[in-house]
């Protein structure tokens, strides 16, 4: 592994606008200034909740979206607003497998048609001809290859996923964007499938940008973890650093809202509160800090920046992040008056009784 | 969740000590040989085959199965919701005391809704988006309390709304679905089922479309609100975590069969199923090896127009072979294995199951 990153994103920024009629009304803050990179080989998890903008910052990664800012390097070149034309021999390196695998998979076509798409599309002739090279394919991925000429409604969905991800080898990418790739499975097939991706990594030596809301898969599957709330990185850090010595709050609580079967019996959580606000008009300074129980004035009127600790490999966007204590409880109740008493009712309770749930943040 | 009640509900201390059935007499639901066939254009589907549990008020069981395991189609013959003309149920449900099973529509109905109720896994579906929550939940309300008028309704609705944790209720009344977040349709929807105070409650993968940090809310107030109305509740989920975390007994189903039964302790401490060995190995977890390869089940779910002969889950088991050509010609009865209420549908031995979990599961996955 070198260190001169395969894919350097710097201020990565996705806004939509907003219409009613013709007039521009608002805008959605999908995704705001992220930097990350991403080395040959390694595979970066990003992981949050719905809304947190990993699916938008994926598409953007391919290019399937247009970055409004920010730019997007890619084996050293920019490809931020590459044109068609440019961007053709870019995908060829540069895949994406996608969450559904009944949608993205076109019925009408066979199976080996549907794999042999990316090589048409892109005019190569592999040597021993398509057939063969789509037959090779589908066997990595754990395929019988005599199955060419079946349709996508022949296989189960973990078969179709399989599919997706053949179609995506197809022209030997060095970076596989994988979106969701096996929360649409059912949990015995969903192991199949993330044993596969592993597999293929350390076969073929691929990078992947692995996106889950499920820090369990993510875990299993990544070397780098980036946690993101409301369009920002809000912590990022090697696999351990994060599931062991996490220093964002919302990383905190968002492990320790994860029901895990080796603990039986309610457990002793740190409870968020509310929802995550809309990205529309998200909270001002931390976007964290209306759900957050170490909130003060400060984290209203100034955003906390992504700051590295620790030699730099893992930063916390946070202006009162964990310290070396941080696998311990938050028993420390520390009275949490945001500003205007927006935040103020918002300190987690753990594994106590529920008197007050919801706070909900106005929008 | 601390009940000052002796409530077997969320005190996971006293669990060892109350068997999983002890007295079916007692339990408010009481489910016996139920069997529920569709017969389609491609086939008769056995949906249902043969499943037997009871449910006492205060307890939470929890069904885990993939799909086509038979989970959900069990929960709504519970509640009487598939249509006759294409369904053929029998066997016994007791609700209450109440035989639902060839009960007439118009009865069923008047049970649904005031003795049990459903919380759906999708609130999006489950509400109607041309009237607002408030109305919806007090119309739901009304069917059941014909006396009641509107007023009474509509502060009985926004009592609930307020119970289930929506802040501002009596401004929340007047909003459509569409104006709330998922989490908080979800409470809505909730609020919806227990506005008659049912005596049983059955949600469907009430949490499966939520964030996890919003998915602990609500298995935390579905606690909260069993402690408060001593509700019996059926949890039905693929997510061995969330039942680890709320359920007092477990069924795991496979090919709308029961394959193995017993308290949470039981099915998750001590699996006896090689089918439950492999849910259990197969599920990524927060701790253990995260470079160790996950030990998938090969093979996928059966389908059930056409059901593999003998045990169901002979063709995905390592090891169908140590019984010889039992697996496939024989379905095995569901037994007792070793503690009291404990129900495994194996055709292994207790001697061979305990070698084959020693050497083969405990070390792996999170089984461990």
């Amino acid at each position: 592994m070198t260190d001169e990153p395969l894919l350097r994103v710097r201020g990565l920024t996705k806004h939509f606008p907003v219409r009613q009629g013709l007039r521009a009304t608002g805008l959605v803050r999908a995704v705001d200034g992220l930097d990350f990179d991403v080395r040959p080989g390694e595979t970066l998890g990003l992981v949050g909740e719905s809304g947190c903008g990993k699916t938008t910052t994926g598409r953007m990664l391919v290019r399937l979206l247009e970055p409004t800012s920010g730019s997007i390097e890619f084996a050293g070149r920019d490809i931020t607003h590459a044109g068609r034309r440019e961007l053709r021999p870019l995908r060829q390196e540069l895949q994406i497998i996608f969450q559904d695998p009944y949608a993205s998979l076109n019925p009408r076509h066979t199976v080996g048609r549907i794999v042999a798409m990316p090589l048409q599309v892109n005019g190569i002739k592999p040597p021993g001809g398509v057939k063969a090279r789509v037959q090779e394919l589908l066997e990595l991925v754990g395929l019988n290859p005599e199955h060419y000429n079946r349709y996508p409604h022949e296989f189960s969905g973990g078969q179709r996923q399989r599919i997706g991800i053949a179609r995506a080898l197809a022209l030997r990418p060095k970076l596989i964007v994988a979106d969701e790739p096996v929360s649409a499975l059912d949990v015995s097939i969903q192991a199949q499938v993330v044993n596969l991706l592993r597999n293929l990594q350390r076969e073929l030596g691929l990078a992947f940008v692995f996106i889950a809301h499920d820090l369990a898969v993510i875990r299993h599957f990544s070397q780098r973890v980036a946690v993101m709330y409301l369009g920002r990185i809000v912590e990022i850090g090697d696999r351990a650093d994060i599931y062991e010595r996490p220093q964002h709050p919302y990383t905190r609580a968002l492990l320790s809202a994860i029901p895990d079967v080796t603990q039986l019996g309610p457990a002793g959580r740190i409870r968020l509160t509310g929802d995550v606000p809309t990205p529309l008009d998200p909270p001002s300074g931390c976007r964290f800090r209306t759900r957050c129980w170490k909130a003060q004035d400060v984290c209203a009127t100034e955003e906390p920046a992504l700051v590295p600790r620790d030699g730099g490999r893992q930063a916390t966007a946070c202006h009162f992040p964990e310290g070396e204590a941080a696998s311990t409880s938050p028993e420390r109740e520390e009275p949490s008056t945001g500003p205007e008493g927006e935040a103020a009712s918002t300190s987690p309770e753990v594994a106590g009784p529920i008197t007050q749930l919801v706070e909900e943040v106005p929008s | 969740m601390d009940s000052s009640e002796p409530l077997p509900s969320g005190e996971p201390d006293d669990r060892p000590a109350v068997p999983a059935q002890r007295s079916d007499q007692d339990a408010y639901l009481r489910v016996r040989d139920l069997r529920v066939r569709f017969d389609t254009e491609d086939g008769v589907v056995r949906a249902v085959d043969g499943v037997s549990f009871a449910v006492e008020r205060g307890r939470t069981l929890g069904i885990v199965g993939e799909s086509g395991s038979g989970k959900s189609v069990t929960s709504l013959a519970i509640l009487g919701l598939h249509d006759p003309k294409r369904t053929t149920i029998t066997g016994e449900i007791s609700v209450g005391g109440r035989q639902v099973v060839g009960l007439a529509d118009e009865e069923v109905r008047r049970l649904r809704g005031r003795d049990m109720a459903m919380i759906f896994q999708d609130p999006l579906s489950a509400l109607h988006p041309y009237y607002t929550v408030g109305r919806q939940i007090a119309e739901a309300y009304r069917v059941h309390h014909p006396k009641a008028n509107r007023r009474e309704a509509r502060q009985r609705a926004v009592d609930m709304l307020d119970r289930v944790g929506i802040p501002q209720p009596a401004r929340r009344f007047d909003q459509y679905p569409h104006e709330f977040s998922g989490g908080m349709r979800q409470r809505a929807m909730i609020a919806m089922s227990l506005v008659n105070d049912p005596a049983l409650l059955i949600a469907d993968e009430p949490t499966t479309a939520l964030d996890v940090t919003v998915q602990a809310q609500i298995l935390d107030l579905l606690a909260d609100l069993q402690a408060e109305f001593h509700s019996a509740i059926i949890l039905i989920t693929h997510d061995l975590g969330v039942v680890g975390q709320v359920a007092d007994d477990v069924l795991v189903m496979y090919g709308g069969r029961a394959v193995e039964r017993g308290s949470v302790e039981q099915v998750l401490r001590s699996p006896q199923h090689p089918y439950t060995w492999g849910l259990l190995s197969s599920v990524p977890s927060l701790h253990g090896d995260a470079d160790a390869d996950l030990v998938p089940i090969p093979g996928n779910p059966p389908s059930l127009i056409n059901l593999p002969p003998g045990c169901a889950f002979h063709p995905r088991c390592r090891y169908a072979d140590r019984v010889g050509s039992r697996s496939r010609t024989e379905v095995p009865e569901l037994r007792a294995a070793g503690a009291d209420g404990h129900l495994v549908a194996c055709h292994l031995s207790a001697e061979e199951r305990a070698e084959r979990y020693a050497e083969d599961v405990a070390s792996v996955g999170v089984a461990r």
